[in-house]
């Protein structure tokens, strides 16, 4: 994967797969910890113990149409290479949470990519679903995004609408460049 | 600063354009997003059927993402299927392809044969 946000989106599906109704991406970033760490929440099935412990391993998926699966292992190779690590809690019938650290400094570490663009194709593609988006930086400030608290303001006007999706990517945008500006090298203030 | 308030705007405007073409459906286009489509490119792929399609105003077409239908040497795949339910499968997509299959297949209904999975596999064939 390019970037960090094409391994959100990757790890966003498996959330869509679980059945998840709603999902929560946070992004925090720590100056003096040097730490980024993106954490994805959801209301999903859950998994087994057994199923957990199997997770990382490419060699297992839930899919019946193949035998492998990528996903996870993949974003735990990124993490990994950047002195960070991926840590997964999940409870069947509750939800999974998983979790990704990088060493902000680090010279493998991914750059964060288009954040906006992975929310905002999550959003056409599950109008339904409710997807919570928190943006923290430790210096101040934060960034909140929910598509609920959209939804219920368009009424009958679909989220998925081109117009609204705009919105929304522009919208998430400037929260990205607001609190991650001169952080993370990659984005400018 | 975008704002709640602007959003409000856009929302007005949207319901007014809406009204007038309800209970419509249209074409639906699926972009394969699993792990290998990810990787192959199929987030610009997806991103320039969102633009063309907003680029010539065609609002009943919708844009979604599907899993791995197990071709992965093919990636980016997009699936179009049409009002009558018809599927038509591309493969090895790019924004530039999208962008012709916007015009030809969504907007004229003539389907972009050299680009489909069909023809793929039939040159796969062809080279042994």
């Amino acid at each position: 994967m390019r970037d960090l946000s094409l391994h959100l989106m990757d790890i966003l599906q498996n959330s869509i797969a679980a059945k998840a109704s709603k999902i929560s991406v946070f992004i925090y970033t720590d100056t003096v910890q040097d730490e980024l760490r993106i954490v994805v929440e959801d209301n999903g099935m859950g998994m087994e113990p057994e199923q957990l412990d199997l997770v990382a391993d490419p060699f297992a998926t839930s899919r019946s149409s193949r035998e492998v699966g990528l996903g996870i292992p993949l974003f735990k190779a990124s993490a990994e290479r950047a002195s960070g690590c991926l840590t997964i809690e999940s409870m069947k019938g509750k939800g999974t949470i998983v979790t990704a650290t990088f060493k902000i400094s680090h010279i493998d570490r991914l750059p964060l990519g288009n954040v906006a663009e992975t929310m905002v194709h999550v959003i056409l593609s599950n109008p339904q679903l409710e997807v919570e988006l928190t943006l923290h930086d430790s210096r101040d400030g934060s960034f909140h995004f929910s598509s609920a608290y959209i939804n219920e303001m368009l009424g009958e006007v679909s989220i998925s609408d081109y117009e609204i999706i705009t919105w929304i990517r522009d919208y998430i945008d400037e929260g990205i460049k607001s609190n991650f500006g001169g952080v993370l090298n990659e984005i400018d203030y | 600063m975008k704002s709640i308030i602007e959003l409000e705007e856009i929302r007005k405007k949207t319901f007014e354009r809406i009204g007038m073409r309800k209970n419509k459906t249209g074409t639906r286009v699926l972009v394969g997003m699993a792990t290998c489509g990810i990787a192959a490119g199929a987030r610009p792929v997806m991103d320039a059927f969102v633009k063309e399609l907003k680029k010539r105003s065609i609002s009943d077409a919708t844009v979604a993402m599907m899993g791995c239908i197990g071709a992965c040497r093919l990636e980016p795949i997009v699936e179009i299927i049409d009002p009558h339910g018809s599927r038509v499968t591309y493969v090895k997509m790019t924004p530039e392809k999208a962008a012709r299959v916007v015009a030809e297949h969504i907007v004229n209904g003539r389907v972009c044969l050299d680009y489909t999975m069909g023809e793929a596999e039939r040159a796969e064939k062809a080279e042994g």
